[in-house]
């Protein structure tokens, strides 16, 4: 019973369900190379989505995340080009530090003048995207100039499959490095206190100070890690596309803050865990991917998206106030 | 005079300029069960707050064991064994009853890590210490108000505490949950730990403790063994018993007794309150009381039309309405000032004129646009009438003082042309000035413009003074309906203890 009641099995339940269904309309669906692409589709907004969490969880919002990657991302290419660098560690790091830099803005503006999350970070991500249009570039970087080592790193394979026809399509590693930060998180929410920091937080803020967290460190720690992720998938990211676009991630957060609601955490925050999200990222990348299969129109998966959000906040909304009554 | 576990001397606190306590002075004993009486706003929660540390005074002294403890933080009181049992228990909802009971010991042990197993065998020891069955595992937010007190009792006792604060712990509660609480309140005190009951319900007082603090104004006015008070003399002390009232009286005017403004037969909200019968007639003032959840509240939303599935009759100046929204009640003439004016009644962050004409806005704009000119000249015309002290009506009613808050309040419904008045705890939050100047307005109402009035209250003394009839309630029906001759506080104190 316990177990019917968590909110991740009934996530559980649903995505199944839709799986059976969309199989059943396409029964390409259940072949191995269209789950592969799945799986790689997860990926990128997979890890954003650990931020995005994270940020939920504590009772904020964050939108800012996808201007952080994707500076985080065309500076880092910028700077290797500059510096003709070829390597992957270190840009990843640096990428990294960048979102986290970015995040510990969002931070400030959040602990220190106790402004809504979801106003600060509208604003820095408008003041980063307009600053790396303006100051670092406008062009694309192609893959005629993009850094090798990057893209031969994104492009690793768990597991190699060829086709019948000569062709060969595998499972990108990248879903392991997505794992793993998953598992990062999961423990990080649930075995520190650090992490149940950001449930109190989220809980009831007043109740948090009274008792003794220190607010100041879990909110920087929790807009100073969302940046970071941002900031990691954000490279990841270009070189797994063998594209640095400036302007890149443009409506991302709509689809990571979907994708995360739909994973049972609650928009007011206190609630919200990574296998719960890891299936909302999963159901959303998959709904839209059958989308594109079915030859939906853009503008109608925005739409769905749209729905998707409204539908999963309301239910969320429901629920929570069912509990408490 | 340093028997006291912890004690204040003449503290002094400001906030912006308005002294909040001036020359308070507080003793608990090790042990004891204290008492500090004191109406809202009194400084009550101040007191609670320099006490736990989160402020610290202006002047004074503050002793823990007979030493200063000048500029305590609120780790320092913690570590001191002071623990402050909120209004709102502090819990966090979203979290299970273990890790809620367990998150003071991980934070004061400045642990990174969550030890899951330990979180549970420490929630298990805090239950099993206090005594109570309670789930472990159950999130907070799903437990009822009784339970959730409990978890924070069971929080309080874990960190060796010698002194426990509750602010107000019985408000929500029913009658059995209070005995409860009292039962493992006593069961504490054996073990030599000390509480302080912040509240202002006289009876629960007088019940539970040994010693009394009557504070007023930010002044202690009164201090000793529970022997000594009983509930008038508290009460008195509360409120300041200088200012002297003459109480209400109504003679029906000659000739055949003049048609109820407001009559009810047969009233029944299900579940709520059953089978009332009244009629308050032009210029009468009604009292009503009887236990937090005797139904009086309930009869008070009926009579406004928030309780649409209401069966009986109800009638206006004789004629039968049928009240299923509040428009309709107050389209009938109904006005309704609920009993938490800040959070039910009062758009605080908007002008007063925003306020006064809330309800009036259908009125003032018969042709989609607002008769600015008519606003303006009501809302100036209400000021004065009320004598609001504002310089302008355009100030945000959340700078005035609780007296004049209600004030506007009230001025709005008096704008509806309202015939019935229904004041629910009119002077909760009010200093005693203001009060007595509030009783005089709703007088002046009922005898000059023709108004019946329902006035609910827990002041007994109010009710007293202001009603010609005071009726009683309890479990949802009339009990009693006291004429003028029967009205004295004695009388309806002594009715209302037999109600449990």
């Amino acid at each position: 019973m316990a177990l019917l009641r968590r909110s991740e099995t009934v996530i559980a339940g649903i995505l199944l369900l839709a799986m059976v269904l969309i199989g059943t309309i396409n029964p390409a669906f259940w072949q191995l190379d269209n789950l592969f692409s799945l799986m790689r589709s997860n990926v990128i907004i997979g890890i954003m989505a650990m931020g995005v969490l994270l940020v939920l969880i504590s009772g904020g919002i964050d939108v800012s995340f996808p201007a952080f990657a994707v500076a985080a991302m065309y500076l880092t290419i910028k700077g290797m080009l500059a510096l003709g660098y070829n390597g992957v560690v270190l840009p990843l790091l640096a990428a990294t530090l960048m979102g986290l830099a970015f995040g510990a803005v969002n931070g400030f503006f959040v602990y220190k003048f106790r402004m809504i999350p979801l106003i600060v970070t509208l604003g820095t991500s408008a003041m980063v995207r307009g600053f790396l249009l303006g100051v670092v570039g406008t062009s694309m970087i192609n893959i005629n100039k993009m850094p090798t080592a990057l893209i031969d790193f994104a492009r690793t394979d768990v597991v190699s499959v060829t086709k019948a026809d000569g062709t060969t399509y595998g499972l990108t590693a990248m879903v392991l490095i997505y794992l793993g930060l998953a598992l990062a998180m999961h423990l990080v929410l649930r075995y520190t206190m650090i992490g149940r920091s950001a449930y109190a937080l989220g809980g009831d803020p007043e109740a948090a100070r009274r008792a003794g967290f220190d607010l100041r460190k879990t909110i920087f720690f929790i807009y100073c890690v969302a940046g970071a992720l941002a900031g990691f998938a954000g490279l990841l990211h270009s070189g797994m596309i063998w594209l640095a676009n400036p302007r890149d991630f443009v409506g991302l957060e709509l689809d990571v803050i979907a994708a995360v609601v739909l994973g049972g955490a609650s928009i007011f925050g206190g609630r919200g865990s990574v296998l719960g999200t890891m299936l909302g990222v999963f159901m959303l990348v998959m709904v839209k991917n059958s989308l594109i299969i079915m030859r939906v129109d853009t503008t109608w998966q925005l739409v769905v998206v749209g729905l998707i959000v409204i539908a999963a906040t309301a239910l969320s909304a429901w629920r929570d106030r069912r509990r408490a009554a | 005079m340093s028997d006291g576990f912890i004690e204040l001397r003449n503290i002094r606190k400001v906030f912006a300029g308005v002294v909040a306590l001036d020359a308070m002075s507080l003793v608990i004993k090790p042990g004891e069960i204290h008492c500090l009486a004191g109406e809202n706003g009194s400084g009550k929660s101040t007191v609670i707050k320099i006490m736990s540390g989160v402020y610290q005074p202006d002047g004074g002294e503050l002793l823990i064991d007979g030493k200063t403890m000048p500029d305590m933080s609120p780790i320092e009181a913690i570590a001191h064994g002071v623990q402050v049992i909120y209004q709102d228990f502090s819990l966090f909802g979203n979290l299970t009853v273990a890790e809620n009971l367990a998150m003071n010991v991980h934070l004061g042990e400045k642990r990174r890590l969550m030890n899951w197993r330990r979180t549970r065998a420490i929630a298990r020891e805090a239950v099993d210490r206090l005594g109570v069955e309670l789930d472990l595992d159950a999130e907070v937010a799903s437990l009822p108000t009784a339970g959730k007190q409990l978890v924070a009792i069971a929080r309080a006792l874990m960190s060796d505490a010698r002194l426990i604060i509750m602010d107000e712990p019985t408000t929500a509660l029913t009658r059995k949950e209070v005995e409860t609480l009292f039962r493992i309140v006593r069961d504490i005190q054996a073990r030599g730990i000390a509480i302080l009951f912040v509240s202002h319900k006289m009876r629960e007082m007088l019940e539970i403790s040994e010693r009394i603090t009557v504070i007023r104004n930010g002044r202690k006015v009164a201090e000793g063994p529970t022997g000594d008070f009983d509930e008038a003399l508290i009460t008195r002390h509360m409120t300041g018993g200088d200012i002297l009232n003459q109480p209400y009286v109504w003679t029906p005017p000659p000739g055949p007794p003049p048609v109820p403004r407001l009559e009810i037969r047969g009233l029944t909200v299900p579940g709520k309150c059953e089978d009332l019968s009244l009629a308050i007639r032009p210029g009468e003032i009604v009292g009503l009381s009887g236990l937090l959840g005797s139904g009086r509240t309930d009869l008070a939303l009926a009579l406004f039309g928030m309780a649409p599935r209401y069966e009986g009759e109800i009638l206006i100046d004789g004629a039968p309405v049928r009240l299923r929204t509040t428009q309709e009640a107050i389209a009938a003439g109904i006005a309704y000032v609920p009993e938490d004016r800040l959070t039910e009644g009062l758009f605080l962050p908007q002008s007063i004129k925003r306020n006064m004409l809330a309800t009036s806005y259908e009125r003032l704009a018969p042709k989609l646009v607002i008769d600015r000119e008519r606003a303006e000249e009501m809302t100036q015309g209400m000021v004065r009438a009320m004598q609001i002290a504002t310089p302008t009506a355009e100030k945000p009613v959340m700078q005035l003082s609780g007296g004049n808050q209600q004030r506007v309040v009230l001025a709005r419904w008096l704008l509806t042309d309202a015939r019935v008045l229904i004041l629910n705890g009119p002077t909760v939050g009010v200093d005693v000035g203001s009060k007595a100047e509030i009783h005089a307005k709703i007088r002046e109402l009922a005898q000059h413009h023709g108004l019946a009035v329902l006035m609910i209250s827990d002041d007994v003394l109010e009710l007293v003074q202001n009603c010609n009839r005071i009726v009683l309630m309890h479990r949802g029906r009339f009990i009693e309906d006291l004429p003028a001759a029967a009205v004295t506080e004695e009388t309806v104190s002594d009715r209302l203890k037999t109600f449990t």
